[in-house]
């Protein structure tokens, strides 16, 4: 066991555990989240997604030593208490069916739209697509993550016209 | 979310100031966490025939609903909530709804069947009524006027003649009880005295609000069954036998006892778990533990390769009572033409995107589980008597998890935390890990199917034979205390294993001459089996329609009409309807999916493309109770990769009144998804001794790549009247999953003219069928 720092959005937590424990465990049973959830500890289904230098990386295999950069998860992604634009088009497109999964999906379109605002359909499909959902709420997540996306496109138009 | 301090009825509604505090999110957010904190019991099943089990109104004018429901995902509480407030004459955004946790939820059993909107929303229906009259009675006291003198509005009577005298719900009984009692024989027939309402005097049902459950999923505030965390508790893993039918010889305790965290080894028969401290610790222990484990003298099973074989040469365990129409015999031997045809679906698995969980905590002598269980009171029943505890003692708090569908109707971690935390005297939390959810889940039935039909010379359907093979004996029920995994593997066995199932079509053509028989078969192994059948999403549906609806298709190739048209004659040549009028219906919900795709009439296959990708399309209907549901799937099949997409799906379902018309849309939409993943990927794969498809990887599942690039779902009221004022809601979560496999077959057929019998129809398997066929 050894004290370990981490900054998880935003806050500083130190916590004494195994350094390989994978990062999933902590932030769960130690930092108290509950976005990041496990789903097969193989990192082949997303549901432990959280953003490290802007990379989806999947908590549940990365172990808990190796992250020495902030740490965002979905608990994070609410500024000012207004949601994300990605998790307001959730909520407006009525995407989950459990939800179970959506922390994944949500997280992995975050990294997506931040790289790109604009994507392609076909980009859409490429960048969540080894993220699953059992459920099948595929088609209403490619849909939310358009709407995101416009949303973003019509927030940044009025950013700049302001300081134009 | 603010969780509640206190968890019993009786103390919601002594502490309204906790009530208000949580109520005013309870609009955008789910009241989850209200039993969580431990309450002291004993837990007395709330009485059905007390209008206060069901309803708490509070003096600010805002209302719960408790019903013994759960919610697996497609809405159901919203949609409770609608119904209810709209008998109540009460503002939906006043309304919450608690559901499934067995201490404070009458016994509805949970969630199982498509039941929700169809029988269990009636008894709410009628005591939301009764809750309207008994409170328009109060009123009238109250403003001296008689009750045909007074309005109601969002919980507001007023005086017809003068609205200025008023008094609210929550004035008139907020914070009190109703002390009103109902009547009933059986809790999904309990009523008061009010009737409920014709449908058109509805104003919130039709209207489709968005889930009050997707902001906290969307914000990671909802605290999930697997989120619940309590003071001294500790993790536990499973170790599972090695190969199906293994016996434990020895553990080699000592293998972990040094490891961090360590606390103990349990184990009972073939049961196998590791307590630990931290998680990660038990999930380490679970791995490091040696044991010696003796192989069983024959194989449990043959391999999934060998399994269909296997299954049409075992002397079945039942046979289902023959259906017969006519004299097939003699139609066969006159027909113009006889076609045969067999249609293999393998097991499928739940596979569920997170593995079993639960968390009990044994405090106060009593048993808590935290559980997602769908049938949150069917676990509490096999939890008490497993653990040989009275049921007062016992309570399961439901909380949400990943899909429902069947598996969490047998969740098995609910018993297993419960027994590991008896031993231990702390509080336990299992979680099952990805190889062993994926490996010991319950499994759908296997399905083997033999069609024969017969046209006459103008190529009408005149005979036809099914017969089907369905490995399904000691199908498990709903975590009872002898066949819930933990116990099968302790060595408890029940005298006679559960009989199990096998369907026949579900579908209303007029066929002049058929017969429809079935069989239940055993595999070897009946006990402590990876190969466990339970219920998945509309149990036998999809295997038998993929037979049946795929047959049909056939015979109308061979008919050398249009399928559509082929299945519109059967449908249009009897008169006579059942009191659904499910034959009416049927020919709506085909007429509307037609409609709404574009289907040019033409035999199928079309004529072939030129390029690598070949398209077509197919139609398949069926339905599950009174739900009727038409699909038609568009699909490219690549002639060089033997790759199926699904590129556009259209259904048109009538499941009667519609509640939320959103929420019934995004259900059918998944659940269509759902039957196209079981239709190219699933499959339970296994040797002689083993499931071998335990991830991911081996045992893949649709993707975002797959997702259709349009679907249509076309909302039908295919009823003769459907302005009856007593028109009835049937329930929507499964029929939509039947037709798909056959739709896709039929369209795969359509482009390629090879006919796909064998589920899935993955990349290679269909390569090797477009090679045989030549397409």
């Amino acid at each position: 066991m050894s004290n370990l720092t981490l900054n998880v959005n935003g806050k500083m937590h130190t916590v004494d555990v195994n350094p390989s424990t994978p990062l999933l465990y902590i932030l769960r049973n130690d930092v108290g989240l509950q976005g990041p959830r496990f789903g097969c500890g193989l990192g082949q289904c997303g549901l432990c997604t959280v953003i490290i230098n802007g990379a989806a990386v999947r908590s549940c295999i990365t172990p808990v030593s190796t992250v020495k950069s902030e740490i965002t998860t979905l608990e994070g992604l609410a500024k000012d208490g207004k949601l994300h634009p990605l998790q307001q088009a959730w909520i407006d497109e009525q995407v989950p069916q459990c939800g179970f999964c959506q922390n994944g999906q949500i997280m992995t379109a975050k990294v997506l739209l931040d790289k790109n605002p604009k994507p392609t359909d076909a980009q859409i499909r490429e960048a969540v697509n080894r993220t699953l959902c059992r459920c099948m709420t595929y088609y209403r997540i490619q849909a939310a993550i358009k709407r995101a996306s416009t949303t973003i496109a019509a927030q940044s138009a009025a950013e700049k016209e302001v300081v134009a | 979310m603010t969780p509640l301090a206190k968890t019993s009825r009786r103390d919601l509604l002594k502490s309204a100031g906790l009530l208000v505090v949580s109520f005013t999110a309870a609009g955008t957010k789910p009241l989850a966490a209200q039993s969580t904190a431990s309450a002291a019991g004993p837990y007395i099943d709330p009485d059905f025939k007390q209008l206060d089990s069901w309803i708490v109104i509070r003096e600010d004018n805002t209302a719960t609903f408790y019903v013994g429901k759960t919610d697996c995902g497609q809405g159901t509480g919203t949609s409770f909530r609608q119904l209810m407030a709209d008998e109540l004459d009460f503002a939906y955004d006043k309304t919450s709804c608690v559901m499934g946790s067995t201490d404070i939820t009458v016994d509805q059993g949970g969630s199982g069947g498509s039941t929700a909107m169809e029988r269990d929303a009636w008894p709410m229906r009628r005591v939301a009524a009764e809750a309207r009259r008994v409170l328009l009675e109060m009123g009238s006291s109250r403003l001296g006027a008689p009750v045909d003198q007074l309005a109601v509005r969002e919980g507001v009577i007023t005086v017809k003649s003068d609205p200025s005298k008023r008094v609210t719900y929550g004035e008139l009984v907020g914070g009190k009880k109703f002390h009103v009692a109902l009547t009933g024989a059986n809790i999904n027939a309990t009523t008061g005295v009010a009737k409920v309402k014709p449908v058109q005097e509805h104003k919130i049902v039709g209207l489709s609000p968005q889930r009050y459950d997707i902001p906290a999923k969307v914000d990671g505030s909802l605290k999930w069954a697997v989120d619940v965390k309590l003071p001294g508790m500790v993790h536990a893993r499973n170790v599972k036998p090695p190969v199906a039918g293994a016996k434990l010889i020895r553990i080699d305790e000592s293998s972990v006892k040094g490891l961090p965290g360590f606390i103990k080894v349990i184990s009972k028969g073939n049961y196998v778990a590791v307590v630990c401290e931290r998680e990660e610790q038990a999930i380490n222990a679970a791995r490091q533990l040696k044991a010696n484990w003796q192989k069983p003298a024959t194989a449990p099973f043959p391999s999934s390769e060998d399994l269909f074989k296997f299954m049409r040469s075992a002397a079945p365990t039942s046979n289902s009572k023959p259906i017969l129409v006519g004299d097939p015999d003699k139609a066969f031997a006159g027909a113009a033409k006889i076609v045969e045809a067999n249609y293999d679906i393998p097991f499928q698995g739940h596979t569920a995107i997170a593995p079993a969980h639960a968390m009990a905590d044994p405090s106060n002598g009593q048993m808590t589980v935290y559980s997602n269980d769908m049938k949150s009171y069917g676990m509490r029943r096999g939890v008490a008597e497993f653990l040989g505890m009275p049921p007062e003692k016992v309570r399961v708090v439901w909380m949400e998890g990943p899909q429902g569908y069947g598996r969490t109707a047998a969740d098995d971690a609910g018993c297993e935390a419960a027994y590991l935390a008896k031993e231990i005297g702390r509080p336990v939390r299992m979680q099952w890990m990805r190889s062993e959810e994926s490996a010991w889940d319950t499994k759908a039935p296997a399905f083997t199917v033999a069609m024969r039909g017969g046209l006459d010379a103008d190529g009408n359907l005149i005979a036809l034979d099914y017969n089907c093979q369905a490995a399904d004996y000691n199908h498990v029920g709903y975590n009872e205390a002898d066949t819930v995994l933990i116990a099968q593997l302790m060595g408890i066995r029940r005298a006679t294993p559960a009989a199990g199932s096998a369907a026949t079509p579900s579908e209303m053509y007029a066929i002049p001459h058929r017969r429809m028989t079935s069989q239940v078969v055993s595999l070897p192994l009946v006990w402590e089996t990876p190969l466990r059948t339970g219920n998945l999403r509309d149990p036998n549906g999809p295997q038998s329609t993929f037979a049946a609806e795929s047959f049909i298709d056939e015979m109308a190739v061979a008919a050398k009409a249009d399928p559509l048209e082929f299945r519109m004659k059967m449908l249009t040549a009897s008169t006579t309807d059942d009191s659904g009028f499910k034959r009416a219906r049927s020919i709506a919900v085909l007429k509307a999916a037609a409609e709404a795709y574009g289907w040019d009439r033409r035999p199928s296959p079309k004529p072939r493309d030129t390029g690598d990708i070949l398209t077509g399309r197919g139609v398949a209907y069926a339905f599950r109770g009174q739900t009727i549901a038409a699909e038609i799937a568009e699909v490219e099949v690549n002639r060089k990769t033997g790759h199926v997409w699904v590129k556009r799906l259209v259904c048109a379902h009538d499941c009667g009144l519609v509640v939320n018309p959103v929420a019934l849309r995004h259900t059918v939409e998944c659940a269509m998804l759902h039957s196209v993943s079981r239709t190219l990927y699933e499959e339970v794969q296994f040797d002689t001794e083993k499931v071998i498809g335990v991830d991911w990887t081996s045992s893949p599942t649709l993707t975002h790549a797959d997702a259709p690039a349009k679907i249509d779902v076309v909302l039908v009221n295919g009823d003769p009247n459907p302005n009856r004022p007593d028109l009835p809601p049937y329930g929507a979560g499964e029929t939509a999953c039947k037709p798909m496999l056959a739709a896709i077959a039929n369209a795969i057929h359509d482009a390629t003219g090879v006919r796909m019998r064998r589920i899935p129809f993955r990349p290679a398997r269909v390569l090797a069928a477009l090679q045989n066929g030549r397409a």
